[in-house]
């Protein structure tokens, strides 16, 4: 009996789907690794000729000072932007993004926020995203796009002067690329809490289920 | 993180100011610390990174990326025009030291020395640079820290100065010595872009020594550092010489 109950459990197992596919699990830690080095690199850059009347403390920069700080930053850029295609591409393909994302209902998106600052919001099954996750996970996708858009524009306003003008000048570019980013580590903030709070997802995140 | 900075020293502020205060081998070891050992790691993903193989990897990147550069490099884009309203004022003075310590160079003892692969190897004193035909742009300049400004520049285009000295447009670089201890080098096709200039004139005044003085070379396609002042001579090679900032790691085409 025992015999037979082992390869039936095994045989059954790939029957029940992952909540995250192999290629979202690597591409997200991929992903998150480009990000991390982008940042802290971008920090540091910043540092260089700050747009507020703040730098960021050396201490949680990357790059140890200006010229290593753009080595890392135009290094990290390749993997974020080839990882972030492979990404999207697979995301918009498999059809992922439209079953896990959408619809995105402003009546929902209330309704969970409210359950989840309450504590009352079900993370049961993770394998269907609520409101609030659906309004970040494409938001992120869209500030992710941006933020490599505005970089691109500042990289290279006179070969790309068309994108540069599109987004207010190389002045203002600046600006876009440092809110961008801004956006994306208050994102990275609730993303980790989130985590931490519900440990599960990051399991998922890892192995699968 | 002490082997660079001196406790109680603003590193922001040796970065702007006075990094070419700093004795070159510590200059050179800029990855070196905690935090970017960490990113290393992380880049790698390996626990233990030797600094100086990653950095090594890093400065491979940096000439892959020259290579993407020198691709997305479009010989006929001009760099954006602005009218003259525009004109920063004042615009800024930037060098690795203070606008005191900017050479002082002599008009009378002023000789550009031509070198390298050109038919005519004398050298051009200031009289007879600035009998040649001359231009005007209003462009923007754009500094690797990040900021702006927008200058009104006067002189020849670099390519009809070559075409005068019979420089081999075959080459793979042109190299600038300047008055001071800096140098850099640029792509023969960013040598020859219609924007690129010697320039002897800011703002319609002669170039004042804290611009350059006498001559500066004007690179509206490429960042502010890869635009030399107080250039005494000028080589046209196929020989890749870096210069001041790019040996320390600066990414050496930094077009834009």
């Amino acid at each position: 009996m025992s015999v037979d109950a082992i390869p039936h459990r095994i045989g059954t197992a790939p029957a029940e789907p992952a909540i995250h596919p192999l290629w979202v699990r690597i591409t997200h830690w991929i992903n998150a690794l480009a990000v991390m080095v982008m940042i802290g690199s971008g920090w540091e850059i910043y540092n260089a000729s700050p747009l507020f009347a703040f730098a960021f403390p050396p201490a949680i920069t990357l790059g140890r000072w200006l010229a290593g700080a753009l080595l890392l930053h135009f290094a990290a850029m390749w993997i974020l932007v080839l990882n972030g295609l492979v990404y999207l591409i697979l995301g918009i393909v498999t059809g992922r993004f439209r079953s896990k994302l959408f619809p995105i209902r402003a009546a929902a998106v209330l309704a969970d926020t409210r359950a989840a600052l309450t504590g009352r919001l079900s993370y049961d099954d993770l394998s269907v995203y609520n409101a609030v996750q659906r309004l970040f996970y494409s938001g992120v996708l869209v500030v992710g796009i941006v933020v490599v858009l505005s970089g691109v524009a500042i990289w290279k306003p006179v070969q790309f002067q068309e994108l540069t003008a599109l987004l207010g000048g190389y002045d203002t570019a600046r600006y876009v690329h440092f809110f961008a980013m801004a956006a994306i580590v208050a994102f990275l903030v609730i993303h980790v809490i989130m985590a931490l709070v519900v440990p599960k997802t990051m399991r998922a995140m890892i192995i699968g289920r | 993180m002490n082997r660079r900075h001196p406790a109680g020293v603003d590193p922001k502020l040796l970065i702007k100011d006075a990094v070419g205060l700093l004795p070159d081998p510590a200059r050179r070891l800029f990855l070196r610390g905690g935090a970017s050992l960490g990113a290393l790691a992380l880049l790698s993903g390996c626990d233990i990174v030797d600094s100086t193989s990653a950095e090594r990897a890093l400065i491979r990147i940096s000439y892959f990326n020259d290579r993407v550069q020198g691709w997305l490099f479009n010989p006929n884009k001009l760099a954006p025009s602005y009218p003259e309203s525009a004109v920063t004022r004042p615009f800024p003075f930037n060098a690795y030291y203070p606008e005191d310590d900017a050479p002082e160079v002599e008009k009378e003892d002023y000789k550009l020395e031509v070198g390298g692969m050109v038919e005519n190897k004398k050298s051009w004193s200031l009289d007879e640079l600035y009998a040649l035909p001359q231009e005007t742009q209003i462009t923007r300049h754009i500094c690797v820290e990040g900021w702006s400004a927008i200058g009104k520049w006067t002189g020849t285009p670099l390519r009809e100065f070559l075409r005068r000295v019979g420089a081999d447009t075959r080459a793979k670089y042109v190299w600038f010595r300047c008055a001071d201890t800096y140098s850099t080098s640029i792509d023969m096709a960013s040598a020859l872009h219609p924007q690129t200039q010697i320039t002897f004139r800011f703002a319609g005044d002669i170039l004042p020594r804290k611009y350059g003085f006498p001559m500066k070379v004007r690179i509206p396609t490429k960042l502010g550092f890869k635009n030399p002042k107080h250039v005494m001579e000028l080589a046209v090679t196929d020989k890749y010489l870096g210069g001041y900032w790019e040996d320390q790691g600066y990414n050496w085409f930094s077009g834009v």
